[in-house]
């Protein structure tokens, strides 16, 4: 197979050529996500329940994955959560201006059954645990847009753990509830 | 109705940081040499090619497929291109050993392959996304925190993912082909490695490696008169899962239950651990291992980190069912490929042709590949006997 790889003596070998590709899309959000993400503009977390599990999503596709089922009942949710499980990253992420080390966290909003990925900020990260109730910080509402970014964290809130068993399984009106 | 199908030849390429000397085209083709070469083939005996790689992204070249025709020899025949994430060079392999047991074909190429170095898998897999917060740090922080709950719910001692960092790297110095070659490595050097994606530290995760793997598949008729030991093909099976769903078991996968279960049920196995001789399977992450010990019946749930600790996977402290004998995903990970060579190396060990890294005697073995949000599940066990 050598021989095949020969390169002629005179010829250098070409290792590298920069070649980028600038990706730019539209994305067409559907029903589900087009009622979220509009509800979120107006700082408003909403999932959707699930008619034959009961179980309720966020961000609501439309349709429950587990039962194969729509998904349409609307359901506001509060804007407090549970850490479900979380990586303290200390590389930086492609494209995204933030300071390492930071905290990524799977955080399960009050009413719903399934975590959203967050950051999780104004803690010490050596204290953050499975079972920690956190409630977002929004940015201000002149900078809110169609995303998930307008909360721009979530930050420790002073109330007792969630038993591990009972996260995910929070009403909207949290551990009270 | 399906017929019996083998490996009748295997070729890789020596796994490395960077391949300057060759394009991908080159890349594939000198895998893919080697493999008619170890089969005693030439190109006109290949009926068809299935090749298998991971997202496009991840070397910025769109559809490679559409200009490797010609370096994979497909001219005038059939080629398909195989896309599951990072279990693609599993479910390659499969679809490749379908398109034999079908009856369809009775000889087919089959090559996987990624040259890292042409561009960035961790930004590949950092882009963001309308719905959710841009917070995608690479596949690390994406398993960290399922890892994270394993630890949890398992108690395993803290150093079991450092105790298979190690391990698989041992075993990856006795491979000549493995990218990593760490005979020296040792739990303290693990340890005090930069922690990356807490609990993930640098040497409890796999390399990023330019490399091709390639297997030529044979219908029975002509594995029995194949220039080397075939592999037989005993099961082989796939599955798949939505990503996100409530309720859904994301450190012991539904999908990769069924998959085993499935592949065990084929091949005659009742108790992998006992009559399995030997497994390679997909462990990005050292954690995967314990995990992945659970998830396909070699440990009761929650005592995967014992077979671990007892040693009962290392093939140099002598265990009874050496994990990654090769070095595994830990040692070698060109993605697309990672898939491919954990089926080529379980078809190696029962050719019997693994020399320092040979489990003695191997007579079946599991190949594993896993990908996405581990939601993509491929296996097969290959057996130097027919059934």
């Amino acid at each position: 197979m050598s021989d095949e790889n020969n390169v002629g003596e005179d010829n250098e070998t070409v290792t590298g050529i920069e070649a980028p590709i600038y990706l730019k899309y539209n994305f067409t959000a559907g029903a589900a996500a087009s009622r979220f993400l509009t509800r979120i503009k107006e700082g408003v977390l909403t999932g959707q329940r699930c008619p034959r599990c009961s179980q309720v999503y966020i961000p609501p596709r439309g349709s429950c994955a587990a039962c194969g089922v729509p998904t349409e009942e609307e359901v506001e949710l509060a804007d407090k959560a549970t850490v479900e499980s979380f990586t303290i990253v200390s590389i930086p992420i492609p494209g995204n201006p933030i300071e390492p080390p930071f905290v990524v966290a799977n955080l399960v909003p009050d009413g719903a059954n399934i975590s959203v990925i967050h950051l999780l900020s104004e803690c010490d990260n050596a204290e953050v645990h499975i079972g920690q109730r956190v409630q977002a910080v929004w940015k201000p509402q002149e900078e809110w847009g169609y995303a998930l970014d307008n909360i721009r964290y979530f930050k420790p809130l002073d109330e007792p753990d969630v038993p591990v068993e009972r996260i995910g399984k929070l009403p909207v009106t949290g551990l009270e509830g | 109705m399906s017929t019996l199908a083998a490996v009748v030849g295997i070729g890789q390429t020596k796994y490395t940081t960077k391949r300057e000397d060759v394009s991908i085209a080159g890349l594939v083709r000198e895998a893919a040499a080697r493999a008619l070469q170890d089969a005693d083939l030439g190109w006109d005996d290949i009926d068809a090619v299935i090749v298998g790689k991971a997202p496009d992204m991840f070397e910025g070249v769109v559809m490679p497929e559409i200009y490797l025709t010609d370096a994979l020899g497909c001219n005038g025949k059939p080629m398909l291109r195989v896309h599951t994430a990072g279990s693609v060079g599993g479910s390659t392999a499969l679809v490749a050993a379908s398109h034999v047991q079908s009856g369809a074909f009775k000889r087919v190429l089959t090559v996987a392959f990624e040259k890292q170095s042409e561009s960035n898998a961790m930004w590949a897999l950092s882009n963001p996304q309308p719905f959710s917060t841009h917070l995608n740090a690479g596949a690390g922080g994406y398993f960290a925190p399922i890892i994270r709950e394993y630890i949890r719910r398992s108690g395993a001692p803290y150093d079991t993912g450092i105790k298979v960092a190690v391990k698989d790297r041992l075993h990856g110095a006795r491979n000549p082909l493995a990218h990593l070659q760490l005979p020296n490595i040792n739990m303290q050097e693990v340890e005090e490695s930069f922690m990356l994606w807490d609990p993930i530290r640098y040497l409890e995760s796999c390399p990023s490696s330019d490399g091709a793997c390639a297997m030529v598949i044979a219908s029975e008729e002509l594995a029995d008169k194949a220039a080397r030991p075939p592999a037989w093909i005993r099961g082989v099976a796939m599955r798949s899962e939505p990503t996100m769903y409530a309720g859904r078991e994301e450190v012991n996968p539904q999908a990769g239950r069924d998959c085993a279960a499935d592949v065990y049920k084929q091949a005659g196995i009742t108790d992998p651990r006992k009559d399995l001789d030997v497994a390679e399977v997909y462990v990005p992450f050292s954690w995967y291992e314990p995990m992945w010990l659970e998830n396909l019946g070699f440990a009761p749930e929650g005592e995967g980190w014992k077979l671990t600790m007892e040693g009962a996977t290392s093939l140099i402290d002598g265990g009874d069912i050496p994990w990654n004998p090769s070095g595994g995903v830990l040692s070698s990970n060109p993605i697309g490929a990672s898939g491919m060579i954990r089926f080529a190396e379980a078809a190696r060990q029962v050719r019997g042709e693994c020399g320092e890294h040979q489990v003695e005697g191997a007579k079946l073995a599991l190949g594993h590949a896993y990908g996405g949000g581990a939601q993509f599940f491929a296996m097969w066990v290959v057996g130097a006997e027919k059934g």
